[in-house]
């Protein structure tokens, strides 16, 4: 995928990394919402892209996905199995977060995972065989196949996100983004969505990038965290991001990160008080992890 | 058994020709129409549908007034309608009731003006009725190359980018994602739906189109889980309710009032295959509780 704009080049990867971004800045309606963002991704590991909302999670996912192109700054994406250029050509696999289906749509699970094989073609689609086991496989690999032959639109939230999953696995993407794959989902979805994923990361040695606003779902499968505030990231493994100092550097605020039965809470501290304040009563308020 | 099958088919049904032109234009329309509305109720522009048939009436009773075959009127109208909505911003979810709405009142205000110019400046005092509810029996055999040629254009839209339209009519998001130009898609999508609403206006009548559009293919939801096979059973849903519609107004000949409307019995068949529909799906939701 070549994103063709002044001021930014993008260029395909080589095998070590699955996503490169360096510089990246973003203006939109006179707003900076990306501040020289800017990280790579290596294939086999899961990162989770943390912010509150608001903190640019879905302006850095069009970007990648060169749906958006930057005011300034570099984007390296992997080159999909149909080369670089052309629709549908990209080795990014993407899962949107809003997914709003009716139910009466006369859409199967297996339907939309084979429309992922070659949803932007022209023409209409040729079954065959191996069409068919390739769905199969795909379903399978994302434990789908109880309700692979109901309609999409009468799923459960984590049904349709291993639809929607196993939709963008089955181009073979180098990449898969997820956008707020958590929101809506119970614990127990949620944690399965997630061990899912990272299997896949391990399996089919792909970089998966999440992007969620609680990061504590995703603590103990997440190799990498990149940290989202005000547009600006900080990036590493969740020892080195997720700390008061390099935190509170980010918010450009005093935060304080607690680790409480394994679980990371970030309050924002005051400047006058060392209490945490409870950060839905706070000017400066930071989510609650 | 003579006696029964003419009393079901009467007497020279087969062999003529208005009825053979009837069969020919109302089959081919029936078929593309209903294939353009699995994804106009997909896409949930049903109401958009409505609004271009509802213009069209006012292209119809233009084409009318100078002369010319209402098809054209139809045709024109509804392809400029489709513009103006696409302008007025259908591709938002927000924006869709907003230019729907406009196109529509505006549709309604220039067939009134026009079916009046119509009705006292000429002697067709038959228009209103044509125009609105259409004459199947009434279509001139010269108007079939051009009801072919735009219902092959409209199917050849649909063929073309079934799997593109279909992924874009489930989500947006998940077709701009892999690359495909989510906008042109649902231009091209909306020239098929004026061009379907325009022949569907031709031969059962503006008001009645969306029927035919929105129907056959509101019940194939219902019966089928797929999307091709939901695009099959709509086509022949439309086909049957057509043929069968087109028998029954040539043996209402023989009723009183000699001659009820094709369009009458069209939709009326149509509404019954919707309702059927829904009394088997209830069938099943109950079965499956119990």
């Amino acid at each position: 995928m070549t994103l063709q704009s002044a001021g930014s080049e993008a260029t395909t990867s080589s095998n070590a990394t699955a996503l490169e971004l360096s510089g990246v800045t973003v203006d939109l309606g006179g707003r900076r919402i990306l501040d020289e963002v800017g990280f790579t991704l290596a294939p086999g590991e899961l990162t989770g892209l943390i912010g509150s909302n608001g903190a640019g999670k879905t302006t850095l996912l069009r970007v990648i996905l060169g749906l958006l192109t930057p005011t300034r700054g570099t984007v390296t994406v992997p080159e999909g199995p149909g080369g670089t250029g052309g629709t549908g050509g990209t080795g990014v696999g993407y899962v949107p977060q809003k997914f709003m289906l009716d139910p009466d749509m006369p859409l199967r699970g297996r339907d939309l995972v084979a429309l992922g094989i070659d949803g932007h073609r022209l023409g209409l689609p040729r079954p065959s065989r191996a069409r068919r086991e390739l769905v199969q496989e795909m379903l399978a690999a994302v434990d789908a196949v109880p309700f692979a032959d109901a309609r999409v639109g009468r799923l459960s939230g984590g049904e349709q996100q291993r639809i929607l999953i196993a939709h963008a696995l089955i181009s073979r993407p180098k990449l898969l983004l997820l956008d707020e794959p958590l929101a809506n989902l119970d614990l127990r979805s949620a944690r399965e969505v997630v061990s899912l994923l990272a299997r896949i990361a391990s399996e089919q040695q792909i970089a998966v990038l999440i992007s969620a606003h609680e990061m504590n779902a995703l603590l103990p499968v997440m190799d990498r965290v990149v940290y989202l505030a005000d547009g600006r990231a900080a990036c590493g493994t969740t020892d080195e991001v997720v700390r008061s100092d390099v935190l509170s550097r980010l918010y450009r605020h005093r935060v304080e990160v607690l680790r409480v039965n394994g679980r990371v809470i970030v309050v924002a501290g005051d400047s006058d008080d060392a209490e945490p304040t409870h950060p839905h009563h706070h000017d400066h308020q930071i989510d609650l992890f | 058994m003579q006696a029964v099958w003419h009393a079901i088919v009467e007497p020279g049904f087969f062999a003529s020709s208005q009825v053979q032109l009837a069969a020919t234009i109302g089959g081919v329309v029936a078929i593309v129409t209903a294939g353009v509305g699995v994804f106009t109720v997909m896409r949930g522009q049903s109401f958009a549908g409505e609004a271009l048939g509802d213009i069209g009436a006012a292209g119809g009773s233009s084409a009318y007034l100078v002369g010319a075959a209402p098809l054209w009127g139809f045709v024109a109208s509804s392809i400029v309608a489709a513009g103006a909505m696409e302008l007025v911003g259908i591709q938002r979810t927000r924006g869709r009731d907003l230019a729907t709405g406009i196109v529509l009142g505006v549709g309604f205000g220039l067939t009134a003006l026009f079916l009046y110019l119509t009705t006292t400046a000429s002697s067709a005092t038959g228009a209103p009725i044509v125009i609105l509810f259409g004459s199947l029996f009434g279509i001139s055999s010269s108007s079939l190359p051009l009801v072919l040629a735009l219902s092959a254009v409209t199917a050849g839209i649909l063929i073309v980018l079934y799997r593109p339209l279909m992924l874009v009519s489930v989500s947006p998001e998940l077709a701009a994602a892999r690359g495909i130009p989510v906008r042109p898609v649902g231009v091209a999508y909306l020239i098929a739906l004026a061009l379907a609403v325009a022949l569907a206006a031709d031969t059962i009548g503006a008001i009645l189109s969306t029927a035919l559009l929105v129907g056959p293919a509101a019940t194939a939801l219902r019966v089928t889980t797929r999307p091709h096979r939901a695009l099959l059973v709509a086509a022949g849903i439309a086909l049957a309710c057509t043929w069968l519609g087109i028998l029954l107004a040539y043996d209402s000949y023989y009723w009183p009032h000699h001659g009820w409307p094709v369009s009458f019995f069209i939709v009326t068949l149509v509404l019954a295959c919707y309702l059927a529909s829904g009394l088997k799906g209830r069938g099943r939701r109950r079965a499956r509780a119990a």
